[in-house]
């Protein structure tokens, strides 16, 4: 298990990431994430050759719940 | 994200203008007024209205732009055509507002916590490289320059300077360094050039560890959180679905009431239904605690550690390295027929070749250069003490078993802690007492613990019980319990968890070493003289990287004036909210009330919430 780190742009309001947060805890291959509105962080865990993956489907329910929000390199 | 800004702004006041226009000029066909009014409308909330459309085909009806849109598109169909466009405005307004405040307190939490190094100069083929700190590998010599942050953990090979720790400590002193020592990545070098030899990667540094610390604290959320996303969760349906009878029912058991009067009622409920104000200020004023309390050098690992300081009811100490300084120096000297001086520089040198820990404390005690010649001869006695000849004198230090041994007529210390006996040429010369000491910070921690309605103090100790019921009654503990095995501590942990009330909580403060299983038992663990120790931080819910126990009692008063804040904005929230549906209902207030209580309630919190970074620590 190897942690990850993005930076998490545009996001409206706390509830918006919250909300957000709650979809992306639904990715099966995932096993912590959280998304921090105040820090604008977005950290998730999941084992090393998942990775590629899950960052594919974080990005895909991103884009359909919050099209603006943009992930950066941390 | 500043151009975003802008252009937001641009937009607004343009809108602004031609909708004051349209107020102020009377036209004589109303109809010029109102396209003007919808050429105001479009400008202020075209985005709004982009996002509500694309919401509706993901079915998120409760969104806030969904809402917003709805309730002023409704107030043009019953031709409240200024009503539509002031709400578009203010919210818009309210919402610049919210991000500029949201924006000012990040950067003011980071600033607090400004301790990220730039770049690293490192030295590559003879020459000097500026690279980041994380392209640095282990055994590279980095230089760091007067005023210039040490980019990694690493130890000096060259030069001598002072370091700047108070980004990481909150100590304002700052710490004499020189070759050979381990310096922390973080600290600012003062001035002269430093030479230093990378031990740690950068993710494996303090400075990474601390920023890492602080910046997902956040993440484990607390009670107040989590009961606020609750409610809106709630709150924002039951609104809309209030607000959907609002407009349907009364008109239809009413006799004489208008639809459009109802609608427009119903509409106001909209307006107020959003949760953001509600939920944005709390996350915020953790956030700010949390800064507020790294500042002083205390980190905390989650706002849910934040949250139960404030209710903290038993403090349970360590003793050694805690309360006390866990150093054992010369605290008093008793001489007999000779100054004190004269029979601490006797007892020095008669030590000098020793290894032993009491000899070490005399030596630090006398604090000058030994002339070694002075000694003549040198004999120890394992488990009695030394006896030399110093100056020509032959000199005896050690317990009560040498004196005895050497029929020496002495007098019988009963002080508190090692007591060691000088004779001078066969005559009993005095004692030296030698003890750990109690921090002085300590009596002002727990000073400032029964003053923030901490109930009791208790200290356990492996110490010897004497020693722990003297440091007990000078420091006006409430109990101690001594002469413990780790097991004990345990036990002792457990049993005062049953004594608390239910919302108490209990917090344990050790050195971090061996405290394992209490750190874990207890409501909150706390470490003590976090730098450097990454076994400290590791096992600890809160890390205090000084040796001040005080400052976990400065720890209790910020989560105490979060906490008060936080129930400030939630209820200020809340009370508006409520007051402002049950006007509107009644068709009291206008919409205009409607949006102060979404976007005005939000921008007051987030403004309350920053005076958290505010508080004074000393």
């Amino acid at each position: 298990m190897s942690i990850y780190k993005f930076k998490i742009k545009n996001l409206d309001c706390v509830n918006c990431a919250n909300e957000l947060e709650r979809k992306l805890k639904k990715i099966d291959i995932i096993n912590n994430v959280s998304v921090n509105f105040i820090t604008q962080k977005l950290i998730f865990e999941c084992s090393e050759e998942n990775k590629k993956q899950v960052l594919e489907k974080i990005i895909k329910i991103i884009k359909k719940e919050e099209p603006d929000v943009k992930l950066e390199e941390a | 994200m500043i151009l975003k800004k802008n252009s937001q702004l641009i937009k607004i006041i343009i809108s602004l203008l031609i909708f004051i226009l349209s107020l102020t000029l009377k036209f004589d066909v109303k109809l010029y007024n109102n396209i003007l009014y919808v050429i105001a409308y479009i400008i202020a909330g075209y985005d709004i209205i982009l996002k509500a459309i694309r919401n509706i085909f993901k079915g998120k009806i409760f969104d806030e732009n969904f809402l917003m849109a709805i309730a002023t598109i409704g107030a043009f169909c019953i031709s409240k055509f200024p009503e539509a466009v002031a709400v578009m405005l203010f919210y818009q307004v309210g919402e610049l507002f919210q991000d500029y405040a949201v924006d000012k307190s990040r950067k003011s939490v980071a600033s607090l916590m400004d301790i990220r190094p730039d770049y690293a100069n490192v030295y590559r083929k003879e020459e000097i490289e500026r690279v980041d700190p994380s392209n640095v590998s282990i055994g590279e010599i980095i230089l760091v320059k007067p005023g210039e942050k040490i980019p990694l953990d690493g130890v000096i090979v060259e030069g001598e300077s002072t370091l700047n720790i108070q980004a990481l400590t909150g100590e304002s002193v700052p710490r004499k360094v020189a070759i050979n020592d381990e310096v922390l990545s973080g600290c600012i070098n003062n001035h002269g050039i430093l030479k230093i030899k990378v031990s740690k990667k950068f993710g494996e540094s303090t400075v990474s560890k601390i920023l890492d610390l602080v910046e997902n604290a956040s993440n484990r959320k607390s009670k107040s959180e989590n009961f606020i996303s609750k409610f809106a969760k709630y709150y924002t349906p039951i609104v809309v679905i209030v607000a959907i009878l609002l407009a349907i029912i009364p008109p239809i058991i009413i006799n004489d009431a208008s639809f459009s009067d109802w609608l427009y009622r119903a509409l106001s409920f909209l307006v107020v239904s959003c949760p953001c104000a509600l939920v944005i200020s709390i996350p915020l004023s953790f956030f700010g605690g949390i800064g507020a309390a790294s500042k002083m050098g205390v980190l905390i690992k989650g706002s849910n550690y934040l949250e139960a300081l404030a209710k903290t009811e038993i403090v349970v100490c360590d003793k050694t390295g805690t309360l006390t300084e866990g150093v054992f120096k010369v605290q008093k000297i008793d001489a007999i027929g000779y100054p004190d001086g004269d029979v601490l520089r006797y007892a020095a040198y008669a030590e000098a070749f020793s290894n032993h820990p009491i000899s070490f404390s005399l030596k630090q005690a006398y604090n000058k250069e030994i002339n070694k010649k002075l000694i003549t001869k040198t004999h120890e006695i394992s488990g009695k003490g030394v006896l030399a000849k110093v100056d020509g004198k032959m000199v005896l230090v050690g317990n009560e078993k040498l004196m005895k041994e050497h029929n020496i007529k002495f007098k019988k210390s009963n002080e508190m802690g090692t007591v060691v006996y000088v004779a001078i040429n066969n005559e009993f010369a005095g004692t030296i007492l030698i003890a750990d000491k109690i921090k002085d910070d300590s009596y002002r921690a727990i000073k400032l613990f029964k003053d923030n309605n901490v109930e009791k103090i208790v200290m356990l100790t492996g110490d010897c019980d004497n020693i722990s019921s003297s440091v007990a009654s000078k420091l006006n503990l409430d109990e101690y319990h001594a002469e413990l095995l780790p097991q004990d501590k345990v036990y002792w942990v457990e049993k005062l968890m049953k004594q608390k009330s239910s919302s108490g909580k209990l917090i344990f403060i050790g050195d971090g070493i061996n405290d394992a299983p209490v750190l874990a038992l207890s409501d909150i663990g706390v470490a003590m003289g976090g730098l450097g120790s990454d076994a400290a931080i590791e096992a600890a819910d809160i890390v205090i990287m000084t040796d001040e126990p005080s400052k976990i009692a400065n720890s209790i008063q910020i989560s105490k004036k979060t906490m008060r804040i936080v129930r400030q904005n939630i209820l200020f929230a809340i009370i508006v909210k409520i007051g402002v549906l049950i006007l509107s209902a009644f068709g009291i207030v206008s919409m205009w009330a409607a949006v102060f209580a979404d976007v005005g309630v939000s921008v007051l919190a987030i403004i309350n919430a920053l005076r958290i970074l505010k508080i004074k620590n000393k």
